[in-house]
C-alpha cells in the first residue's frame, strides 16, 4: 500500500467522526399550508425535526406513528459506524491489503444492506397503513422515495442524504479508487520487475 | 314656476348627496391634500408585511387593537379589560381572575392609552401597558404572545386617566386620578369636595426581567382632575408631567364650572427624589383593598390576590419634589419632546400651545420664582417656565407627539386640524385639515427618545362621511399622514375598534421575532392538562364533573359521555394535543350560558357549563382545522337529576 493510500483511508476513518454530530439523512415535505417547511432529520441514533406533526398529519391516511425508540436500526448504527471507523484506522497502520479489501467490502455491505433496510422501512410505512384511515384513496400508497422526490397527495416529499449520509458515500468511493489506484500501482511495479 | 323651482331645488340637494358620498374634493382630503403616489406609499404586498406594528387603545371596547402601518390591516383585537366569547377571554376558568376587582368581578373597561415598556428612552418591545378608566387598572400585554398577562388595579383612584405612561427604562408606570375622590372612598357629602376629596397619583413599580406590576407609592394631591401625563427623559430624567384640569375644584357642571380659571396647572414630580425619601421612611401605610391578576404561562391560569396595603405620601412629606406649572385653559396633553427639555401642554380651550423649558424649570425652583402654593406645593411663575408659546395654533390644542427632525405635531381639537410647529422657534409651518375633529396623534416613538418621523397615525373622533355608512353608529376613523417631507401628505383613512384615545408602534421586527407559535404540551403544567389522549376521561366529585378531554385532528377525546344529570356542574377542561403552529381548536355545546374556547396548541382551558335539562347535547369544535374538522364533534347525554345512568365515556366504540 501506498503511503499516500494510507494517509486517504486515515482521513476518510476520522472524518466519519463527524457522523456522530450531523444528520446522515434528511426527509421534507413541502404543502401549500407549510411555507416554513416541515421535515425531519435522521441521524446516527436518533431523529430530529417534525415528527410530531409529521406524525399527526400521516394520522389521516393511517400511517404508523414513527417512534424513533422502536427503530432498532438507531440503536445499532453508531457501532457500525464505530466498526468501520476502527477499521480504517488499523488498515492505514498495518498496510495489509487484504484487510483493506476487507474493510472496503464491510464496508459496502453495511451501505448496502442500510439502503435496503431503508427502502424496507419506508415501504412498509408508505404501504402498511390502517383500514380504517380517514383518508383512503384505492391503490394509493405513501412510501417516499429512497433519494430524489416524489408526490404524495397535497405533500411532495424530498429524500436526500444529508453532511453525515454525504461523508459515509463519498467514503466507501473514495476507499474504492484508491483500491483501484492502488492495483495499478502495484500491477505497474510487477510489471517493472 | 313651482315645478321648475321644485326640481331645481331637488337637484340642488341630488347633487350634495352625491358629492357627500363620492368623495370628490380636497375638503375631504383628496386632491392637494393627498401624497400624489399615495397608493404606492400604503399597499402592502400579499404575503409582504407592513413596516410597523401599531397598538392602538380600544377605548369603550375595553381592548387593545394591533394595525399593521402603512396598510391599516386589523393584524389582532387583543382582550385586556373586556370579555371575549370569541376565545373565551374572560369566561374561562383559567381567565376569569385577571378580571376580578376588589369590586368583584368586572368585565368590562374602557381603556385609553397605550404605552411600550422602554429601555434608555425608546421603546423596546417587550410589553405594552394600556389603563382602564373606568375601574381603575393598568394592565400588561406580553408581546411575546400578543396576551395579557398581568392587571393591577389602583386604589384610592377613579377614572384611572393619566395612566400608563412610563419613565424611560419602565422603572415605573403610573396611573394618575381623573376624578378626585375620598382617600379611603368613605361616605362623605358631595358638597365636602374641597376638603375630603384628593387626587391620587400611583408609581407603579415595574420588575426588569419578569415586567411584574406593583403600588410601589400613592401622592395623595390636590382635588384636581388628573389628565395626561409623560416621563421627562434625558436631563429631564427622574422628573414625571400630569397635566390637570379642575384646578377650581367644581363638583358639579365641570363644563362651566371647570372652565373658570384662566390658567390649570402641569403638576412635575421628582420621583428619584421621593425615592429617596421613602428610603428615609417617609409615607403612611394606608389600608386599602385592590385586586392584582396575574397569569402563569406555564399553568395557562391567571390568579388573583387582594392587596390589602398601600404606601401614601402628601406633599408635605415629600416637599421639594413637586411644582405646579400655571397652563393655559384645562390642558390635556403633557408631552416631553425627544430631547426632554420641552414639556408642551395641550390646553383644550387655549388660544396658544405653551412650550415650557425644563431647564428654566429647576432654574424656577432654585431661585424660587413661587407664585403662592396649593396644599404646600409650589406654584412656578408661568415665565419663569415658559420657553415660548406657539401663536394662533388653531383651536382646542390637544396633544402633540414629536419626529426626529425638530418637530412637533398638535392634534387640534375644536379647528379639526393637525399642525406641524418647529420646537425652537414655536413657528407654525404647515396644518392640514382632520376628518373630523382628532383626538390623538401618534408617530412611532414619538414620545420617547428615538421617533421613527416617517408616519403620523391621527385617530378621530367623529367620522360621519368618510366610509360606507353603517347606520348611526358609526366606527372611528384612523387617518394615515406621511411626515417624510416638508409638507404633510394623507395617505390612508381606516377604521377602527371601539374608540382609541393612543396608540404606540414600533418597527415589526423589533416583535415578530420573538413570537411564540406553540406552547411545548410537556411543559404545560396545568392541573387539567392532558399530555395524550390515552389519559382523556371523566371523573365526578359529587356533583362536580371534571372532563379531560383532548383535541388534536380530527376528535376529541371522550365523544361519547353519558351519566351527566341536571344541574351537575360540568367542567370541560380541554387540552390541544397539537404541536404545530396555527392549529388552535375550538370548543363549544348545545344551550351553553357562558361561552366557546379557543385553545392554542399545547395549552389547556377549561369552560364552565351547568346543564338544567335533560337531553343530548352535541359538542364540536368552533375552528376549521383541518379538513375532517366538521367531523371532530361529540355527544353528552344529560339524565334526570334522579336518574342511575352510569357515567360513561369512550371514544370510537
Amino acid at each position: 500500500m501506498k503511503n499516500s493510500t494510507r494517509i486517504l483511508i486515515l482521513i476518510v476513518s476520522l472524518s466519519m467522526l463527524a457522523v456522530y454530530f450531523t444528520p446522515i439523512w434528511e426527509i421534507n415535505l413541502d404543502a401549500p399550508q407549510y411555507p416554513e417547511g416541515l421535515g425531519f432529520e435522521i441521524w446516527i441514533n436518533r431523529m430530529t425535526g417534525d415528527l410530531k406533526t409529521v406524525n399527526g398529519l400521516n394520522h389521516y391516511i393511517g400511517m404508523k406513528t414513527i417512534e424513533p425508540d422502536s427503530i432498532k436500526e438507531l440503536q445499532i448504527m453508531p457501532y457500525i459506524v464505530g466498526f468501520l471507523i476502527l477499521g480504517g484506522v488499523l488498515v492505514s497502520v498495518i498496510r495489509k491489503r487484504k484487510l483493506f479489501i476487507t474493510w472496503i467490502i464491510f464496508y459496502a455491505i453495511s451501505g448496502i444492506v442500510g439502503a435496503v433496510d431503508f427502502y424496507l422501512w419506508e415501504y412498509d410505512y408508505g404501504h402498511n397503513l390502517n383500514p380504517d384511515a380517514a383518508i383512503k384513496i384505492p391503490g394509493m400508497s405513501y412510501q417516499p422515495p429512497l433519494i430524489g422526490e416524489k408526490v404524495l397527495l397535497n405533500f411532495t416529499a424530498y429524500s436526500y442524504p444529508s453532511t453525515g449520509g454525504i461523508i459515509l458515500i463519498s467514503g466507501i468511493l473514495i476507499a474504492i479508487i484508491a483500491l483501484i489506484y492502488d492495483f495499478r500501482n502495484y500491477e505497474n511495479k510487477e510489471k517493472n520487475i | 314656476m313651482q315645478t321648475m323651482a321644485t326640481m331645481l331645488l331637488s337637484l340642488v340637494v341630488i347633487a350634495g348627496g352625491f358629492s357627500m358620498y363620492s368623495g370628490c374634493g380636497s375638503k375631504k382630503g383628496k386632491g392637494p391634500l393627498m401624497e400624489s403616489n399615495a397608493p404606492s406609499k400604503v399597499y402592502v404586498e400579499p404575503g409582504k408585511f407592513d413596516e410597523f406594528y401599531s397598538f392602538v387603545s380600544g377605548g369603550f371596547s375595553g381592548q387593545m387593537a394591533v394595525y399593521g402601518l402603512p396598510s391599516g390591516r386589523l393584524l389582532k383585537v387583543i382582550p385586556v379589560f373586556s370579555q371575549n366569547p370569541e376565545n373565551g377571554y374572560g369566561y374561562s376558568e383559567e381567565t376569569k381572575p385577571m378580571l376580578n376587582t376588589s369590586h368583584g368581578f368586572i368585565p368590562w373597561d374602557d381603556s385609553h392609552h397605550s404605552e411600550l415598556s422602554m429601555k434608555d428612552g425608546v421603546p423596546d418591545g417587550r410589553w405594552v401597558f394600556i389603563n382602564g378608566n373606568n375601574t381603575p387598572r393598568v394592565a400588561r400585554i406580553d408581546l411575546k404572545s400578543f396576551r395579557t398577562v398581568e392587571i393591577i388595579e389602583i386604589p384610592n383612584s377613579a377614572g384611572n386617566h393619566s395612566s400608563p405612561f412610563t419613565t424611560p427604562n419602565s422603572e415605573y408606570v403610573v396611573a394618575g386620578t381623573r376624578f378626585s375622590i375620598p382617600v379611603d372612598n368613605k361616605d362623605v357629602p358631595i358638597s365636602t369636595y374641597k376638603e375630603n376629596f384628593k387626587g391620587a397619583l400611583s408609581f407603579i413599580r415595574v420588575d426588569q426581567n419578569s415586567g411584574e406590576m406593583s403600588i410601589a407609592f400613592q401622592l395623595i394631591t390636590p382635588p384636581f382632575d388628573y389628565d395626561l401625563s409623560h416621563s421627562g427623559k434625558g436631563p429631564s430624567d427622574g422628573w414625571f408631567f400630569f397635566s390637570c384640569y379642575n384646578s377650581e375644584q367644581a363638583h358639579s357642571l365641570l363644563e362651566v364650572n371647570a372652565s373658570q380659571k384662566d390658567k390649570d396647572f402641569i403638576l412635575a414630580v421628582n420621583w428619584k427624589k421621593i425615592e429617596e425619601l421613602i428610603k428615609q421612611g417617609k409615607g403612611t401605610d394606608k389600608a386599602v383593598n385592590y385586586a392584582h391578576n396575574k397569569w402563569n404561562e406555564s399553568t395557562h391560569s391567571a390568579e388573583s390576590e387582594i392587596i390589602k396595603t398601600v404606601k401614601t405620601l402628601t406633599p408635605a412629606d415629600v416637599s421639594g419634589t413637586m411644582f405646579y406649572i400655571p397652563c393655559p385653559k384645562s390642558p390635556h396633553g403633557a408631552d416631553v419632546d425627544p430631547s426632554g427639555e420641552y414639556i408642551v401642554g395641550g390646553g383644550k380651550l387655549a388660544t396658544v400651545i405653551p412650550v415650557f423649558s425644563f431647564s428654566k424649570m429647576i432654574k424656577a425652583i432654585e431661585s424660587k420664582q413661587f407664585d403662592g402654593e396649593i396644599e404646600s406645593i409650589p406654584v412656578l411663575k408661568y415665565e419663569s417656565v415658559l420657553s415660548g408659546e406657539v401663536q394662533n395654533p388653531g383651536l382646542g390644542p390637544l396633544h402633540t407627539e414629536f419626529d426626529d427632525k425638530g418637530f412637533a405635531y398638535t392634534s387640534m381639537f375644536v379647528s379639526s386640524e393637525i399642525i406641524k410647529w418647529k420646537l425652537d422657534t414655536k413657528e407654525v409651518v404647515d396644518r392640514m385639515p382632520a376628518f373630523y375633529s382628532v383626538g390623538h396623534i401618534m408617530i412611532p416613538g414619538g414620545d420617547s427618545k428615538k421617533p421613527w418621523g416617517k408616519y403620523l397615525l391621527i385617530m378621530n373622533k367623529i367620522t360621519k362621511d368618510r366610509f360606507l355608512p353603517t347606520g348611526p353608529e358609526l366606527n372611528q376613523s384612523a387617518q394615515l399622514i406621511d411626515i417624510s417631507g416638508d409638507k404633510m401628505k394623507l395617505l390612508l383613512d381606516f377604521p377602527t375598534v371601539g374608540e382609541p384615545h393612543y396608540a404606540q408602534a414600533l418597527p415589526g421586527d423589533m416583535i415578530s421575532k420573538n413570537q411564540v407559535r406553540i406552547f411545548k404540551i410537556e411543559d404545560n403544567k396545568h392541573p387539567y392538562a392532558l399530555k395524550s389522549e390515552k389519559d382523556a376521561r371523566v371523573e365526578r366529585k359529587g356533583n362536580e364533573v371534571h372532563v379531560y378531554l383532548s383535541a388534536i385532528r380530527s376528535h376529541l377525546t371522550p365523544d361519547n359521555i353519558e351519566g351527566i344529570k341536571v344541574n351537575d356542574v360540568v367542567y370541560f377542561h380541554v387540552t390541544n394535543l397539537e404541536q404545530d403552529w396555527d392549529i388552535p381548536h375550538g370548543f363549544a355545546i348545545k344551550g351553553n350560558d357562558n361561552s366557546e374556547l379557543l385553545v392554542m396548541p399545547g395549552e389547556t382551558c377549561t369552560i364552565k357549563w351547568t346543564p338544567k335539562e335533560a337531553g343530548i347535547y352535541p359538542y364540536y369544535c368552533t375552528d376549521f382545522c383541518s379538513a375532517l374538522h366538521q367531523e371532530m364533534q361529540g355527544y353528552l347525554r344529560v339524565s334526570p337529576k334522579d336518574s342511575n345512568v352510569p357515567l360513561t365515556f369512550n371514544s370510537n366504540k
